[in-house]
């Protein structure tokens, strides 16, 4: 039996559109948007002013709040605007809006550093915050926040999360098909930040074929091993990995760390192994193009801030009318109302839903079938808290656990009568949120 | 720049593509096969019977959502499903007004007066049963042998009164007096397992509910075998006992469920008035519903107890 976790569904895939495209690089994009907080945390103060020239891999945004990673230049060329632009989270974000020379200069001061036997923790974690490690994955959390770990907790397993649980993505399955080396490389830089001797790499069972390439690249590597886990959404959700892989439960409001774990995701591992061999800081990264409103569904390599529009151009444009334009998969990705936002470090996908392919329900009234309940992975009761969201019960939503919600979607996907559970119970969370705030003052 | 009118909503953007009219009418093609099987034991007035109920039924819905200014939802299928489950909850020789009846008060006084699908606290099906019941006690207890049509009792009564016990095999296929459906346990188990594997019951309520009929029958001195088959604790316990609306929906709140229905199950059977009591117990438990809900959150992940 495949490890796996309790509850979760089993939606179409429909990885085959992409999983064997090798990876392409794109051409240099003629303008770059650079949001200053695309990572979980305090947003980044701006270093550049209109006019001044940039070069690719410059710093030009930076905070001193620990909870924040700087961003980057991911073009050469000349700042052409600073202000607040929509991004892909929603609503405006100050931005660094940088128009190409198109000589794709890179930074003079970049320089690889020593070799990885050679650093010591203190500096691993100082290279990965300073080049703008934030998770790959999706959610965006500084990488060095999550490896700054308290004397008191004792952490024993680093899980490299290549789960890739969301349909249509296939980023990190390109990735370990085709730079293994560099997610193994990534994985023992974090192993030795935080001194610990274990790593595990963490697969789904739909990515068996990268299995060979891994084990080639870990190959003499003491601690490190590779766990198949069972093709089931949302098996890579922090939570759900660690309960699959290590038997152990992340404590409700805890973190990773409380159950002596580190989860980073193979993107991430990467592109710290990028840092290490060039000292280039995160300025590009694969993600997938995908869905039935694409002409050509593509992995690539993109550079961070490049606007959507021109991905979508690069991959034959829109099949069709678009219905939808997501960022990230099907089941938690955000869908966009336009196309000038930019691709930000965790963009791993972009779905496009062809317009028919778009289903709008009205829902009707629960049926208490409990599918929710079968479905969801914390072992909510979705339905009931959805009701308490709908009547402003937030209490009694606080009381049945509103705040352990992992916003999945499992709930909404399974229900029959076209209930939005997810998002019911996301206007819950931030009411709560924003109460507990207002009392705390 | 293109205007594209993209559509923004909250995720999760795709959809299992279940629906409420598929669960309903999944439960109606299972109902299926008892109702075959009446046919087959009672004739075509069997057949007739599960007509006039569920078209009553049917028609009651939409003749209340009209009245109340709500969408008609009689597509659904929940109201096919009460009106089928009522007839095969009647004795065959029943006149066809009486179950029009039924299935007229399951409706409305057993659903759309709480405010229609989903809202209802108790099984409608067996509130229009236990209506005709206590309204036309004669006809309700008047019992049709199979094949030659002759007056006779139910097994359960001719054990409660008589103390004689029925053929396990024809308890089995269904070959004795009783109402439409609940003869055969064959088909009922058949229709179950179907509606069990595709995920529209819960194993759970059927298999507490038997299993504590069973123990609590051989704990007592009586033939487990026979008060499994007799009567209608099958179609109870595969088809009334797992509806959606009124049962428990944590895991342990469904076992908790089927122990209650079979605790009060063999309770009425054995010291109670009357020789079957399915139907009580489970509008009884129905009764419980929103308590043990309350009582049986599950556990959540990572969940950590209270200072």
């Amino acid at each position: 039996m495949v490890k796996t976790f309790n509850g979760g569904i089993h939606p179409p895939y429909n990885k085959e559109l992409t999983k064997n495209k090798p990876v392409k690089e794109t051409v240099l994009p003629s303008k770059v948007i650079l949001p200053m907080g695309m990572h979980v945390g305090a947003p980044c103060e701006p270093l550049v002013k209109v006019g001044d020239m940039v070069k690719k891999g410059q710093k030009i945004g930076d905070s001193k709040a620990f909870v924040s990673v700087p961003v980057h230049a991911s073009i050469s060329g000349k700042v052409i605007a600073v202000e607040p632009r929509l991004w892909p989270g929603g609503g405006l974000m100050m931005s660094v809006v940088i128009e190409s020379d198109g000589k794709d200069e890179a930074y003079e001061d970049i320089n690889p550093p020593k070799p990885l036997d050679k650093l010591t923790p203190e500096e691993i974690k100082s290279i990965i915050r300073e080049a703008g490690m934030a998770g790959l994955g999706g959610a965006g959390f500084p990488t060095h926040v999550k490896l700054a770990v308290p004397p008191e907790k004792n952490i024993d397993t680093i899980i490299v999360n290549a789960a890739e649980c969301e349909p249509y993505i296939t980023a990190d399955h390109r990735l370990l098909l085709e730079h293994p080396e560099d997610v193994v490389l990534g994985l023992k830089a974090i192993m030795k930040a935080v001194n610990v001797n274990k790593g595990i790499i963490a697969i789904e069972d739909n990515k068996i074929d990268a299995l060979d390439g891994i084990n080639r690249a870990i190959a003499g590597s003491e601690g490190i091993q590779v766990i198949i886990l069972a093709t089931k959404y949302p098996q890579g959700g922090e939570k759900q990995l660690i309960q699959a892989v290590t038997d152990r439960e992340v404590p409700s409001g805890g973190l990773p760390m409380d159950v002596g774990v580190i989860v980073n995701n193979a993107g991430t591992c990467a592109a710290i192994a990028k840092v290490l061999k060039t000292g280039m800081p995160l300025i590009e990264r694969i993600t997938t193009v995908t869905g039935s409103g694409i002409n050509e569904p593509s992995n690539l390599l993109i550079r961070i801030g490049t606007p959507l529009i021109d991905i979508i151009e690069q991959c034959g444009g829109f099949k069709g009318t678009p219905g939808k334009v997501l960022m990230g998969g099907p089941m938690m990705g955000l869908a966009q109302s336009t196309l000038d936002v930019p691709a930000i470090k965790g963009t791993s996908g972009i779905l496009v839903l062809e317009k028919s392919d778009v289903k709008l329900f009205e829902p009707s009234t629960c049926i208490n079938c409990a599918r929710c309940v079968d479905a969801c992975p914390i072992n909510l009761l979705p339905t009931r808290l959805a009701k308490f969201s709908e009547k402003g019960r937030w209490k009694d939503a606080e009381d049945y656990h509103a705040m352990d919600c992992i916003e999945c979607g499992c709930c909404a996907y399974v229900c029959p009568a076209h209930i939005p559970l997810t998002q019911h119970i996301r206007i819950a969370k931030n009411t709560i949120t924003a109460l507990r705030k207002k009392n705390k003052k | 720049m293109e205007d594209y009118n993209l559509i923004v909503t909250s995720s999760p953007h795709i959809h299992s593509g279940e629906s409420t009219s598929k669960i309903m009418l999944t439960v109606a093609a299972a109902l299926l096969l008892p109702t075959i099987g009446s046919i087959y034991f009672f004739g075509p007035r069997a057949l007739a019977l599960v007509i006039v109920s569920s078209v009553a039924a049917v028609i009651t819905e939409a003749i209340f959502q009209k009245l109340r200014n709500r969408p008609i939802t009689i597509k659904d299928g929940s109201a096919l499903v009460t009106g089928m489950l009522l007839a095969l909850n009647l004795p065959p020789g029943l006149p066809y007004w009486m179950a029009a009846v039924g299935a007229v008060v399951a409706i409305s006084l057993g659903k759309q007066i709480y405010g229609g699908i989903g809202a209802n606290p108790f099984n409608p099906a067996l509130i229009g049963r236990v209506f005709l019941m206590v309204s036309f006690t004669g006809p309700m207890t008047t019992w049709i042998n199979p094949v030659d049509g002759t007056t006779g009792a139910t097994p359960l009564s001719l054990m409660k009164m008589q103390g004689i016990s029925t053929d396990y095999m024809k308890l089995f296929l269904g070959n004795v007096g009783g109402s439409l459906g609940e003869t055969s346990a064959l088909l009922i188990i058949i229709g179950g397992l179907f509606l069990i594997f595709k995920g529209y019951a819960d194993w759970r309520i059927p298999a507490s509910y038997l299993g504590t009929v069973a123990i609590l029958s051989l704990i007592l001195g009586r033939d487990p075998i026979f008060h499994l088959l007799a009567g209608g604790l099958m179609l109870g316990a595969f088809f009334m006992a797992t509806d959606m609306v009124t049962t428990p929906i944590t895991k342990k709140g469904k076992i908790i469920f089927g122990i209650g229905a079979g605790f009060f199950t063999v309770l009425i059977r054995f010291f109670g008035g009357y020789p079957e009591g399915v139907s009580f117990s489970i509008l009884l438990m129905n009764a419980f519903t929103p308590i043990i809900n309350r009582f049986t959150v599950p556990r959540i992940y990572g969940e950590v107890k209270a200072k």
